[in-house]
């Protein structure tokens, strides 16, 4: 149930929440990199918390002689909430027909719970008992070069290399932190033959925008390697109002776990 | 006039439900419509009759539309997980299970203050596997 949320408590109306959720939804879509490129499951609800490892670690000492005990070992998820607010006076602007709603916190916390997610898989979050993707991956790292976009080709397609060395197979996928996706994309070579296009037909999946991430990662997306579990999806909450404004608060659970750490090739900046 | 729509006997039936039943039939009617246009579209070679049924198409289309808006409107876990499949980008299946789960796992209960946008919680984003460029 999602009714910790209280949105039936905020003094919001119904077309007040839909245009709060439609930005939201925007905004976030746009950054949330790791869901791109990961597998997800769920979401499993706000009860959901802990992910199943299969595991167990041995309980060294029992109270009655004669048995064997074990513990069952599991990743608890983990839950972030953003903060924002809103002026209620916006709102009712909104209510009124006005389409330039001032909605700039919303928006930026909608950036930062997505960073926090996409820092969290790629580059984990020890806090939390979240390896990520890069520290996990066994393979040497590929060193991109301060500005070089032209030499991505080549470091993409070496990236490409060991994966395939270690069998692990496509279609892969490409994060690029936001410094390197702008020059991917402003990037023409000698021939006018957009860098981007020659990237993907190296990768053979997408090329991801991923605030939050530093360089890039090639991964491959042929599945069951890298587990993004979801117990409440993305959603807003209602935190208290004044006269002015109300607080309210994008969250979510989730944890990450990575099966197979040969799978991604991290490409430093 | 049939009452095929019906799939219990009418009279023990609720108004209300009725006017559910007939708007489903409605939806399928208008759905089958949309389908025998466009196999009549794809072999009729007269232009001037092509332009007609593209025009009578839309017609429907927008009966469809309507229909289904109605029910959605009426039928809050329905809409709940339509608004996580409709519209949305990347594995159809994968936003279907997304939605069906938060569907489940929401209780929508009439809330305090506001409507069914007050009462569901989830953005409905789920897994957007293959999205990028």
């Amino acid at each position: 149930m999602n009714n910790h949320l209280l949105r039936g408590h905020a003094p919001i109306t119904d077309a007040g929440w839909t245009l709060l959720d439609d930005e939201a939804r925007e905004r976030l879509r746009s950054a949330l990199a790791a869901r791109k490129l990961v597998d997800f499951e769920g979401p499993k609800g706000w009860e959901h918390s802990a992910t199943n490892l299969g595991r167990t670690a041995a309980v060294k000492e029992t109270p009655v002689d004669g048995l064997r005990a074990a513990q069952r070992r599991v990743l608890a998820l983990v839950e972030v909430r953003a903060p924002f607010s809103v002026s209620r006076a916006e709102l009712a602007d909104g209510d009124r027909g006005a389409d330039d709603v001032d909605l700039s916190e919303l928006d930026e916390a909608a950036h930062r719970i997505a960073t926090l997610e996409n820092l969290a898989v790629f580059h984990g979050w020890s806090a939390a008992a979240i390896d990520g993707i890069a520290e996990a991956s066994p393979h040497p790292s590929i060193a991109l070069g301060d500005g070089h976009f032209e030499e991505y080709q080549r470091h993409v397609a070496k990236a490409q290399q060991l994966l395939l060395e270690a069998g692990v197979e496509g279609p892969y996928g490409l994060a690029l932190g936001p410094a390197e996706y702008t020059g991917v994309v402003e990037t023409a070579e000698r021939g006018g033959y957009p860098l981007l296009d020659h990237l993907r037909e190296i990768v053979s999946g997408p090329i991801v925008w991923a605030p939050g991430v530093h360089g890039a990662v090639l991964l491959s997306l042929r599945g069951g390697d890298f587990l993004f579990q979801s117990g409440q999806d993305l959603s807003i909450g209602y935190d208290h109002h004044d006269a002015d404004t109300v607080q309210l608060y994008l969250e979510e659970s989730f944890s990450f776990r990575v099966a197979t750490p040969e799978a991604a090739v991290v490409l430093r900046a | 006039m049939g009452f095929d729509q019906y799939h219990e006997p009418p009279e023990e039936l609720s108004a209300q439900t009725r006017t559910f039943a007939r708007m489903c039939a409605s939806l399928t009617e208008e759905a089958e419509a949309i389908g025998w246009y466009e196999q009549r579209i794809s072999v009729e070679i007269d232009a001037e009759a092509v332009a007609i049924m593209h025009d009578a198409q839309g017609e429907e289309f927008k009966h469809f539309s309507m229909d289904l808006e109605l029910l959605l409107r009426r039928t809050p876990k329905w809409r709940e997980i339509a608004k996580g499949v409709l519209f949305q980008d990347g594995d159809i299946v994968e936003h279907g299970e997304a939605a069906e789960a938060v569907a489940d796992s929401d209780t929508l209960v009439a809330p305090a203050v506001g409507g069914a946008a007050a009462t569901s919680g989830s953005l409905g984003i789920g897994g957007m596997r293959g999205g990028g460029l």
